[in-house]
């Protein structure tokens, strides 16, 4: 089991989070009319042997999507980070609801 | 290389077997050739069979990271079957399993080609139905096919869950008669064998580590062992396209996934065919040493280690025990894992790529073995003449441009999920 450290919950089996893929990969401006870019976000992939950065999104948990970066020869985790916020700072506690 | 027979074991065996000849050489690489394969799996050394055997090239070189046989080629669940249903690879699978009913005789090695039928298992009436429209497709191209009620099942492989308690009850099956099993490893040494036998030098221990250029072309390869020239150069690292593409310069649609594989402890003969479940990604068949081989699903996540995680295990053996409660306290001897080039649409690539001189054969998903024959003759006509054979023009790399998929998983482009 990878063990993934979830800014919100803490480190979590891998299957409590569904797998999104590479984090890397951008989607063009919906005007975007060059065809290549389209191309390449809908297919193309680089797919590393080592570092990749990619998208987990922590299903049974927070529900928040992450971005984890991982080797994919061995599984080491190097950083998980919220996707929305990822230079890797904590949210922002909530208030407790009314 | 002298010729397997029956006479020929006699005679070995009563000399004490010291007089086998190797099934092929391990020679020293030439500093060209006329074409180089990089990958000695089954499919790049099928391809050098077949480039020798149809064409007439025989200055071929097969280059290899480790050994033959200890890839994908080794590591598979060893099913062959031609059941699919969309045009392209409808023709295509078919072409591969009618070579295989001829693959002993033409390499002149027992690959153990077992016709023992595959079953796979359906779950309510709208999947009998559907499994009827592929049975009727598979007619329509002259492949056998059969539609089979929940009592021929039953008749046919009773160990399976008929209770009123199982999950997902068994409405019928679909059948091909003429699918099975052969032995993966006998595969790749017979492909090796055959190859060497006409010439082929099999260079094992030799990553490639890049490629030799004049201006756009692609002439020769970088390896371990120093530089070799080559009039062409074919990729068959199936696994592996997107690393050794990228030292060629190509983007490939490709992700590398890893799949798990599984084999029981031995048991007396039950499973006289291969069994798919319907309701879920199981399938199984028993080894002639008696050990039930079993795959599931991919781990789902991006993978070059080729090991799994313990999680897809417990889906697997889940699996297993809902279609077959009999199997709960068998012990699992070993599971392993192999990466797999998975495309968008769970079809293969075998093409001209758009860099001179390189060509391209991959993203094999899950399906490679069975496809090893067919494969490896398309692959060496298309480097032969330098364009697609008729069965496999829709295996193109511009049909991701052009809209052109062959969508058999039906999941769009995300790997993880076929």
């Amino acid at each position: 089991m990878l063990r993934i450290d979830c800014p919100c919950c803490g480190p979590r089996d891998h299957d409590e989070f569904r797998y999104g893929g590479d984090a890397s990969v951008m989607r063009p401006a919906h005007d975007d009319a060059d065809f290549e870019a389209w191309y390449r976000y809908v297919f193309v992939r680089k797919n590393p042997a080592g570092a990749h950065r990619e998208h987990w999104q922590h299903v049974l948990g927070c529900r928040q999507w992450l971005i984890v970066e991982r080797d994919t020869r061995n599984h080491s985790i190097a950083s998980v980070a919220l996707a929305r916020n990822p230079s890797g700072k904590k949210p922002p506690a909530r208030k407790p609801s009314q | 290389m002298r010729r397997y027979s029956a006479l020929s074991i006699l005679a070995n065996g009563l000399a004490g077997h010291r007089h086998w000849q190797r099934a092929w050489r391990a020679p020293e690489p030439k500093r060209s050739y006329d074409v180089v394969i990089v990958g000695g799996g089954g499919h790049g050394l099928a391809t050098a069979f077949y480039l020798a055997e149809n064409h007439g090239i025989r200055n071929v070189a097969v280059i290899e990271k480790g050994y033959v046989g200890g890839g994908n080629v080794g590591r598979n669940t060893t099913v062959i079957r031609s059941n699919y249903l969309l045009d392209g690879n409808t023709q295509f699978y078919e072409f591969s399993m009618k070579l295989w009913e001829g693959l002993t005789h033409a390499l002149n090695f027992n690959v153990m080609f077992s016709q023992r039928g595959q079953i796979v298992t359906a779950h309510s009436a709208d999947q009998l139905d559907f499994f009827s429209y592929r049975a009727n497709v598979m007619r329509l191209n002259g492949i056998d096919a059969e539609i089979l009620s929940r009592d021929d099942v039953r008749r046919l492989v009773p160990y399976l869950d008929y209770s009123d308690t199982a999950r997902f009850p068994i409405h019928g099956a679909i059948m091909q008669g003429r699918a099975g099993t052969a032995r993966h490893d006998a595969v790749a040494w017979g492909y090796a064998r055959a190859a060497d036998g006409h010439g082929v030098d099999i260079i094992q221990n030799c990553e490639v580590t890049g490629f030799l250029r004049d201006g756009d072309r692609i002439v020769g390869v970088e390896t371990a062992k120093g530089p070799i020239a080559a009039g062409k150069v074919g990729l068959a690292v199936a696994g592996h396209s997107s690393v050794v593409g990228q030292k060629a310069g190509l983007e490939l649609p490709i992700e590398s996934h890893v799949l798990q594989a599984f084999v029981t402890e031995p048991l007396k003969p039950m499973v006289d065919h291969v069994v798919a479940y319907g309701a879920d990604h199981f399938y199984v068949s028993q080894s002639d040493k008696g050990g039930l081989v079993f795959g599931g699903n991919l781990d789902g996540y991006n993978s070059y280690a080729q090991r799994g995680n313990l999680g897809v295990v417990r889906e697997v053996a889940e699996a297993a025990i809902a279609l077959m409660p009999c199997i709960s306290r068998v012990r699992l001897l070993r599971h392993w894992g192999g990466v797999m080039d998975m495309t968008p649409d769970a079809s293969p690539i075998i093409c001209p790529t758009p860099i001179d001189g390189l060509y391209l054969n991959g993203g094999w998903c899950y399906g490679g073995f069975k496809a090893t024959p067919a494969s490896g003759w398309c692959f060496a006509h298309t480097i032969a003449t330098g364009k697609p054979h008729p069965l496999n023009a829709a295996y193109s790399l511009e049909r991701f441009r052009t809209g052109r998929t062959l969508d058999e998983a039906g999941v769009g482009p995300f790997a993880w999920l076929q």
